[in-house]
């Protein structure tokens, strides 16, 4: 073999590096939920209301925890979405070079904090503040949870929004202004509906940001699952479940052990579906343009 | 004179697209050769297939041979950075690296593995000088090429070409980005280089083309129109679609 | 009112509007850090940073975190900084129109979509148990690489994508090889922004927890590691415990941690910007 295709060969096998961590993924959370799967059937996991595998008398049903998920990621999303877009907007369609030159990176630091800082923040901060509103709020609950991962993901739906807005056509916002309309109705009536499938990706890339995520909640929301759309009870997610089993001192092999595998495989389900989703209509999307 | 470079029955394909059509043409060794036509003739395409350079384009396809010294470049087994070697090439744009001056002009010899530094000095010094570029960079070697004038970055480009001491040297338009003075001088650095190279030029400069070359052909469509002596096709042309590009009268 | 006033009145709203959305997290976060400043600032002298962990929360120190992530970020260096940009190298200046090139990028940014603890359940199956390193430094470090892997080769496709393509006419038209081109001219041409990227990367492991947790890395270890295969804990494990306990005290010491490692993030982050910004500039000759 030359030396120019010996090296093609190991940049090669670097690249392919990427495959083979998938396949360890697909095959770790496949192998070890089938054999959780043959202990607990597929129809008590999605249908039972309890999850309590470390109790006396266990229960699997998964519904908690994806309550649990879900109901956090909505309102992280509630939080970042009309926050991010705004901010999209304002930066690519108001703000002067320097302003914007000042805060993108201060943007970015929002989500360059680590998770774990986040948690306390939103445990030992925020909580007792919405506390001095919501009496009755808990201590540990997914509203606080839910805000500071919205605050964290604030920067991923602004950039990909800003992106997709920047990528509509000059012309387009010319015309429009050229018939004597506002930045503000130019903005709403044409940029954002021209760059909405972008937008879309950035809602959808958060959804799933904001569902994989696992300190904040797992420090701030209670590690309790409960089916539940209440916001201010504990509850626990998927993530913080996962977290939850392996920080103790679970036997492998054991049933409890496979559950965070039966758990793993449905956020990884869930994510893939969203990422797949945005990826599709992101493809569509750049096809428009070209 | 002796032929150095030979096209046989080319033919070019962009994907569907032919580029050119059938082209057979015999390049005199020590002699500057002008290839001249319209915009989107097929020059740059034609140029670039004397050092493959062509290769790295998807959708290119190609028939025909083009013979240097005896034997077709795009044989199987012609290893094709050894070809270029031999064959020194120079853009439209300068492209300097974005390095310093004298790691440019070295570049070429590096990557043969040369590493001794006299024998590099020598030839960095020797290349700059004979690209007229010496006494304005020489105490400035470790400068970034990037900080030079277009006219001295493309001076600096053809000086690295030079310092591999290649055979053959293809310039595509080499001074369609610079200024009259700098245009004389690499003019005049062409005239002299044509002792010991064989030059291949793209030109859309008719009085470039009279002033520099002893042989012009005229491409027109992807189509080899004429081809001879320039005096001959820029005094009597045989084709008139030849008579009326030289005079102008379009292109 | 006419209608038009009405319009410029509603724009002018806006604009205050968009300048709160942008600085609202901001500000938010700074309110927080000032507050994290006020009770962990204190707390914070040579005996905690330079004591092991205690039950007692006065004793208690970072030493044994502070040196496990200096441990796992110098291990999880060495692997993904090679491999990814390797792999950023082959997707971007040897990868055709084939299968696998198409299949290797779906996949990567499908991967860069994975929620963390996963990679943590995979570290976990494979690295600790199929391995058989345990949970140990190397495993630990293994995670992460793989974790942050598809930043780097993002990031190393961009900044090669930068690289004006007259560069490389220029170098194989002098004869050099495809890796004579990649090695001499375009990797440094674009090492700016794959740096900024490995810092990134970087910065991004230094605060990763989950997937740590999930391969058995532990809350407390009463040493500091002197091989890859020891045991380990890092500092935002560290601070993870802290937080969990109730007494007010802990509550302290995490806020003491919390400033050592946003000063470790930010200043990372920082030098990524400034590299970045920099890379730019030169990146338009
Ligand atoms: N990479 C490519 N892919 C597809 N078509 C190409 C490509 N490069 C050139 N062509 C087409 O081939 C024809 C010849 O192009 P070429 O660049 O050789 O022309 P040229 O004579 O050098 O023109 P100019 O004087 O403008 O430089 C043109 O029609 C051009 O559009
Ligand atoms: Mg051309």
């Amino acid at each position: 073999m030359t030396q120019e295709k010996f090296i093609e060969f190991i940049l090669k096998l670097s690249a392919i590096v990427t495959i083979l961590t998938t396949i360890g993924i697909l095959y770790v959370l496949l192998s070890e939920s089938i054999s959780f799967f043959k202990e607990v059937s597929i129809i008590e996991f999605l249908t039972n209301k309890e999850w309590t595998p470390l109790f006396v008398k266990k229960n699997f049903g998964i519904l908690p925890l994806v309550t649990g998920t879900l109901l956090t990621t909505f309102i992280a999303v509630s939080v970042a979405l009309p926050v991010g877009i705004t901010i999209a907007i304002y930066l690519s369609e108001y703000a002067n070079k320097k302003f914007k030159k000042i805060t993108k990176p201060l943007l970015e630091i929002l989500a360059a904090v680590p998770t774990v800082v986040y948690g306390f923040f939103a445990l030992a901060v925020v909580t007792p503040f919405l506390q001095s509103f919501i009496p009755n709020l808990s201590g540990f609950n997914s509203l606080s949870a839910g805000i500071v991962m919205g605050i964290m993901i604030i920067p991923y739906v602004s950039s990909l929004s800003e992106d997709a807005l920047s990528a509509v056509p000059k012309s387009l916002r010319n015309a429009s202004y050229g018939m004597g309309a506002t930045r503000l109705q130019t903005s709403f009536r044409v940029m954002v509906p021209a760059a909405s499938s972008g937008i879309i990706v950035s809602v959808i890339l958060a959804f799933s940001r904001a569902i994989g995520e696992t300190m904040i909640v797992a420090i701030a929301a209670g590690q309790q699952p409960r089916l539940t759309v209440d916001p201010t009870v504990p509850i626990s997610t998927i993530t913080a479940y996962i977290v939850q089993v392996a920080k103790g001192d679970v036997p492998h092999n054991s049933l409890e052990y496979k559950t965070i595998f039966a758990a793993g495989i449905s956020l990884f389900i869930l994510t893939f579906l969203l990422n797949n989703i945005s990826f599709y209509i992101r493809k569509k999307f750049r096809e428009q343009y070209d | 004179m002796k032929t150095k470079i030979e096209a046989k029955n080319i033919d070019v394909f962009y994907g569907d697209f032919q580029a050119l059509r059938n082209i057979n043409m015999q390049f005199e060794e020590n002699a500057v050769t002008a290839l001249i036509g319209p915009s989107g003739c097929g020059k740059s395409t034609y140029l670039r297939l004397f050092n493959r350079m062509n290769d790295y384009i998807d959708s290119f396809n190609m028939n025909g041979e083009i013979v240097i010294d005896g034997k077709n470049i795009y044989e199987k087994n012609v290893l094709v950075d050894e070809l270029r070697k031999g064959i020194g090439m120079v853009f439209q744009k300068p492209n300097p690296f974005p390095k310093s001056i004298f790691e440019n002009v070295s570049y070429g010899l590096k990557i043969q593995g040369i590493k001794d530094k006299d024998f590099l000095n020598r030839r960095v010094r020797k290349a700059l000088e004979q690209s007229a570029l010496w006494d304005e960079v020489k105490n400035d070697l470790d400068k970034s090429a990037l900080a030079l004038s277009g006219g001295q970055q493309q001076r600096l480009c053809i000086a690295r070409t030079l310092a591999v001491e290649p055979k053959i040297l293809l310039m595509d338009e080499p001074t369609s980005a610079l200024d009259p003075i700098a245009t004389a001088k690499v003019e005049e650095l062409i005239h002299q280089l044509k002792e010991k190279y064989t030059i291949i030029i793209v030109t859309h400069n008719m009085q470039q083309a009279s002033r520099i070359s002893d042989f012009t052909a005229f491409f027109y469509m992807g189509d080899l129109i004429e081809y001879d002596k320039t005096d001959t096709i820029f005094t009597k042309p045989k084709n008139e679609r030849t008579q009326n590009y030289i005079t102008g009268r379009f292109g | 009112m006419t209608n038009s006033t009405k319009n410029r009145i509603k724009d002018r709203i806006f604009n205050f509007i968009g300048i709160f959305a942008t600085l609202i997290g901001i500000i938010i976060l700074g309110f927080f850090i000032g507050s994290i400043l006020y009770d962990g600032l204190t707390r914070i002298d040579w005996d905690f940073l330079n004591s092991l962990p205690s039950r007692k929360a006065e004793k208690a120190g970072i030493l044994t975190a502070w040196s496990g992530s200096l441990w796992i970020v110098i291990f999880t260096f060495l692997v993904v900084v090679p491999l990814g940009i390797a792999a950023g190298i082959y997707l971007e200046e040897y990868g055709d129109k084939s299968k696998l090139s198409s299949l290797l990028e779906v996949n990567i940014s499908n991967l860069a979509g994975v929620p963390s603890v996963i990679y943590g359940l995979l570290g976990l199956e494979i690295f600790v148990r199929l391995m058989n390193l345990g949970s140990s430094i190397l495993a630990g470090s293994f995670t992460l690489a793989l974790l942050v892997l598809p930043i780097i080769i993002v990031a190393t496709r961009e900044a090669l994508k930068a690289v004006p393509p007259s560069i490389r006419a220029a170098s194989y038209g002098l004869g050099a090889t495809k890796w004579q081109t990649v090695w001499y001219q375009i990797l440094p041409a674009a090492g700016g922004g794959i740096l900024t990227g490995v810092i990134l990367a970087i910065s991004r492991a230094v605060g990763e927890t989950a997937p740590l947790i999930v391969i058995g890395a532990l809350a407390y270890v009463p040493f500091t590691p002197s091989s890859p295969m020891d045991e380990f804990t890092v500092l935002p494990i560290q601070i993870f415990n802290w937080i969990s306990r109730p007494q007010h005290e802990f509550t302290i010491n995490a806020a003491a941690a919390i400033i050592i490692l946003l000063i470790i993030t930010f200043i990372m982050n920082g030098i990524a910007v400034y590299f970045r910004n920099k890379w730019q500039k030169k990146i338009n000759w």
